[in-house]
Parts: structure tokens; sequence; C-alpha cells
């Protein structure tokens, strides 16, 4: 079954010239494993077309069991000079939440009433140290 | 030297409500308080002000702040840092000073100089953001350095009461006071990244009590009307307690915090500052009693050798103008309206952009496809170097009254001038920070 991210995660939008960035945080730490898995970038990538035309960075973060995307030429010509309404993309945080991920057969639920920490075979999440360098390069 | 520091965030904008910060420093036991009121383009607004009258160009809300915060700041022993001097710190200071002299209060302020780098810039330096010469932009109005720690720690060191600087790094105006109190090195880069932690949780003052972070259905948040702004008590070793005065408003958690630690941070492994490059991927949450959360990890590397500098440059001017439409047919008789404007005028801008507020004015087409809402408001701006041009987009929508679709209502017209802000960087030693003290 499928369900939208604001049902198990929040998220707060923050910028820097045209860059924007967007946490991703779950309610439940135990659902952390299942967002580092349904949210990645292609998905995130997908979910914004219309809104950032660069490129686009995860941060996983398992200390704080969270992710940070940071989204680059994301808001229109930056913050200072866009005609948007929105110039801050302050409200895209919830744009982020509206994504639909799918939780079909409850693996990761399962996955992580066993182990709250990562689970060993993800290969995708690095470790705390070198969470950005991994994540961007292969993006 | 001290074990524990008590510091206060009372303001986490440069428009941001004042009762938070007299409640802090009336009742919060405070050492310090800080008012962090410096966004990256309130400082090129204001030195447009300050060509206009060399007497301005601190923080409008200056004066009202300090009027209330005086006696209180003095009454409890509490000193207080800020960036209110924006582009003029000193006149600020002055300013200061003569509310001081007619409340018939004694008074330091220190002022934090050197910030100001505009006669260092030649125009020819390629901006971060598009690697474009500077000069490329527009006309250049302000450059402004990021100071750090080593030029508010000069003014620690005075008996100044009140710290008053124009641009610095914003966690820098919590990290001075730590290493000051809690004889901290700067040099120790572990110690400089937690203290970086601490002061950027705390900088957007009730971002971290549940400001920017309530949602009713999700994340409620009690008594927003009286959002209480946090303080936090900084431990020796860097860890700390974050929290706020007990009665008022808000809320403070592991949810707030780790929202907070986030934010407008472009990478939590590498984050800098003029003190630090701090790395907030280690840093660990607990919550403690009611509104009281524990902060511990986060750690650093050597600072930066260069400064970021933010230039301001005139952008040219941007007209606005917004109607409304409800009922039968409102997206269809909004669709018209645009249609009508954008083929009368449209072609004069250098930008024109056409929203429906209620539909896709903030997250586009896409998400908002299936939605029918019952009214809609056009808005439509348009950007151009020429402010009579920029003003004829409001008066194009205001002709709609007569001359464009069936029931359009509440139109509204605004005309601003932008101020457009580019960052470069400069080699640290070319920016020299200086300190002056006046006296009332």
């Amino acid at each position: 079954m499928s369900q939208k991210l604001c049902e198990i995660a929040h998220s707060r939008a923050g910028d820097k010239g045209n860059t924007l960035i967007l946490s991703l945080i779950p309610f439940q730490e135990s659902d952390f494993n299942l967002l580092v898995k349904e949210v990645s970038v292609e998905k995130v990538k997908a979910h914004f077309r219309h809104q950032v035309k660069g490129e686009i960075i995860r941060h996983v973060l398992p200390e704080l069991k969270a992710l940070q995307f940071t989204c680059f030429e994301a808001l229109t010509s930056g913050v200072t000079t866009s005609l948007a309404l929105d110039a801050h993309g302050k409200s895209l945080s919830y744009a982020l939440l509206e994504m639909e991920i799918d939780d079909s057969i409850g693996l990761y639920s399962f996955i992580n009433f066993s182990n709250t920490s990562i689970a060993a075979s993800d290969s995708t999440v690095p470790g705390p140290k070198t969470a950005d360098t991994p994540e961007s390069k292969r993006n | 030297m001290q074990e524990k520091l008590r510091i206060g965030c009372g303001a986490g904008f440069s428009g941001d409500r004042i009762e938070p910060a007299m409640i802090l420093t009336e009742k919060g036991n405070l050492d310090y308080l800080v008012l962090e009121c410096l966004a990256e383009r309130t400082i090129a607004l204001a030195q447009k002000r300050k060509k206009q009258d060399p007497k301005a160009g601190y923080d409008v809300l200056l004066e009202r702040r300090i009027v209330g915060l005086l006696p209180l700041l003095l009454k409890n022993k509490t000193r207080l840092i800020t960036n209110m001097g924006a582009a003029n710190p000193l006149a600020g200071a002055e300013k200061i000073i003569d509310i001081a002299q007619k409340l018939g209060l004694k008074l330091k302020v220190a002022v934090v100089l050197g910030d100001d780098v505009f006669d260092r810039i030649s125009g020819t330096e390629l901006s971060m953001e598009g690697s474009e010469p500077l000069q490329s932009y527009g006309n250049l109005v302000s450059a402004n350095a990021y100071l750090g720690v080593d030029a508010i720690l000069p003014a620690l060191k005075t008996d100044a009461n009140i710290i008053l600087t124009g641009r610095v790094a914003d966690p820098s105006l919590f990290l001075a006071p730590m290493i000051h109190e809690l004889n901290w090195s700067t040099s120790d880069f572990e110690l400089m990244g937690k203290g970086t932690v601490i002061g950027h949780l705390l900088e957007c003052a009730g971002q971290i009590t549940g400001g920017y972070f309530a949602d009713p259905v999700s994340k409620p948040i009690p008594d927003m009307h009286i959002l209480g702004h946090p303080f936090v008590d900084i431990f020796s070793d860097g860890s700390a307690i974050i929290s706020k005065v007990s009665g008022t408003g808000g809320s403070i958690t592991v949810q707030t915090a780790k929202e907070q630690l986030l934010y407008e941070v472009i990478d939590p492994g590498n984050y800098f500052t003029p003190d630090v490059i701090a790395d907030f991927t280690s840093v660990k949450f607990s919550g403690q009693n009611k509104d009281e959360i524990r902060v511990e990890g986060g750690s650093g590397k050597a600072m930066p050798k260069t400064l970021k500098v933010s230039v301001g440059y005139e952008a040219g001017f941007i007209g606005e103008g917004e109607i409304s439409y409800a009922g039968a047919h409102a997206i269809e008789r909004a669709k018209l309206a645009a249609e009508i404007i954008e083929k009368r005028i449209g072609d004069r801008f250098e930008e024109f952009r056409v929203d429906y507020i209620g539909l896709s004015s903030m997250h586009g087409q896409e998400l908002s496809k299936n939605s029918v809402p019952y009214e809609i408001r056009l808005r439509i701006a348009g950007k151009t170097k020429d402010r009579s041009f920029a003003q004829l987009v409001g008066e194009e929508i205001e002709a709609l009254y007569t001359n464009g679709p069936a029931g359009g209502g509440g139109a509204r017209k605004y005309t601003h001038e932008v101020i457009g802000v580019v960052s470069i960087l400069m080699d640290r030693n070319n920016v020299n920070s200086s300190i002056q003290v006046l006296e009332s």
C-alpha cells in the first residue's frame, strides 16, 4: 500500500541563495530505514522536476535519524530577486511531504523492529562521517 | 572560570517580536541575551538607508527594542550581544547611548567594526552563485564580510554592557561568549564545532520552541500566541541544555531541535563559519524534562582561510497586482484575466510571472492538478529596470474591474525596488576588525 510522507515524517525548508534545503525526519525513529530506502534522490528529483533545475544531494544522518536534501538551482533566480510569491521556498517542505511512498509488504517495519540501527545489508547507507560523500558522488 | 553559562536568544530576524526578549531578560536569569536581526539582504537595504542619511542604517527596530530592554538588562546584569548595528553600528551605538542618557542610565556600548569591505572590492570578482563578475549583476551598493568570534572577543573583554555588531556569522554571536566565559581556546576545533551547533540551534529564536514547526494536525504546539524564545545552559565540555521560561507558550522537543539543527544547512558534515568547519552529523538530542533537551556531540575542523562576503546590487523593480474570482468558473475567469494582461504588457518585462493563489502559486501545477478551489486569486508580477513599467502591472490589474472578466474583486497593487545579493569569498587577511567603546 502507498502512503504520503506527511503521514510518517516531518520536514523544514531552508534556503541559501538559489539553493533549497529540505530536511526529512520520521516521527518514529523506527521509520528511518524506510525513508532511506524509499526517498531516493531519483524520486525527489522526479517529484520536484518543475521546481529544481540543478543537482540534488541527499545526506543520510543515521545518528539523528534524518535525511537532508540539498537542491541546487531551486528557487527560480534566488531568494533576493525571485518573482515567486514564496521566494524563499518556505512552503516547499509540504511539497516534499506530498510524495507517495510504497510500504507494500511492511518489510522495513519488520527490520526496524528487530534492528533499530542501519540495516547491514543496505549498502546505500554510508556511516555518519562519510554520509555525504558517496551519495553526492553517485548522484 | 565559569562552569556554566546561560545565553538566551530573543530575536531570530529583524522583524521578530519584542516581548519574548523582554520575558527572557526579566525571568530567564541570563548571563547573555543575543538578538539576531540581520538576514542576508537586510544589510544591503540598510546600506541604502545609510547613503541617504549618514545617521541611519542600523536596525529599524533598534530604538524600540533597546528602550524596552535596557532597564531589564542593567537590573539583571545581563549583557546584550546583537547585530542590530546592521550597516551602521557606530550610529546605532550613538542611538543606544542617547536612549541611556534620556533614561538616566549608565552604560557602555562596544561596537564591532570592520565588516564593511565595500572599498575593497573591484567588481571583477566572480560570484559564488553564478561565477559571473560582480559588476555584471548591476550597480553595487554594499559588501559586508561575515566576521567571526575573533572580531567579537575584544569587545567582550571590555566591561561593555552591550556589544553591537554589523555583519557577523550568526553562530559566532553565541560562540564568542562561550569562549570568553568558559575559557575555551579558539584553536580547539572540537569545542568550536560544539559551540557552533549550539549557536545554530538558538539563532532563529522561536524556531526551536515550536515556531515554523507547528501543525495542528501532525505537530501541535500549545499557546503559540505567547511563544517563548529559548535559552541555553552551556557546560565547559561543550554539552548544553536548551529550555525556555516556564509559563511561556511553545514547546522544545527532540523533534523541534532536529528540524532546527538541519535548517539552512547545505552540508551537515561541513558547516562553514568564520570560526570553524563544523560537523553536525554526530549531534545527539535527548529529552529531559518537559521543554528541556540535552545536546551532545558535534565537532569541527580548522576554519576556512576565506570569509564570505555578501554583495548587494540594484536589481530593478518588481511590480505586482492581485485580483480575486470566486464561484462558478473562477479558475477560467482568472485565466482569462491573466491572458488579457499578458497580451497587453507581458513583453515589456525581463521576467513576468502569473500565479493562481489557492491553486498553484506555491507548489506549481503538478501537485494541485486535481484541486478545484471555490475561490482563486490571480497574482501577476513583472521585473524591470524601470519603476514606471513596474507600476504598470498593478494599474493593469486594477483596470480589470471594468475591462476584465465578470466578478473580479479585491484588487491590490504593489511596487518595490529589488536589491539582489550575491556572495564572494575574500582572504581573511584583507578583512580587519576593530572595536570602539562608547559611554553614556
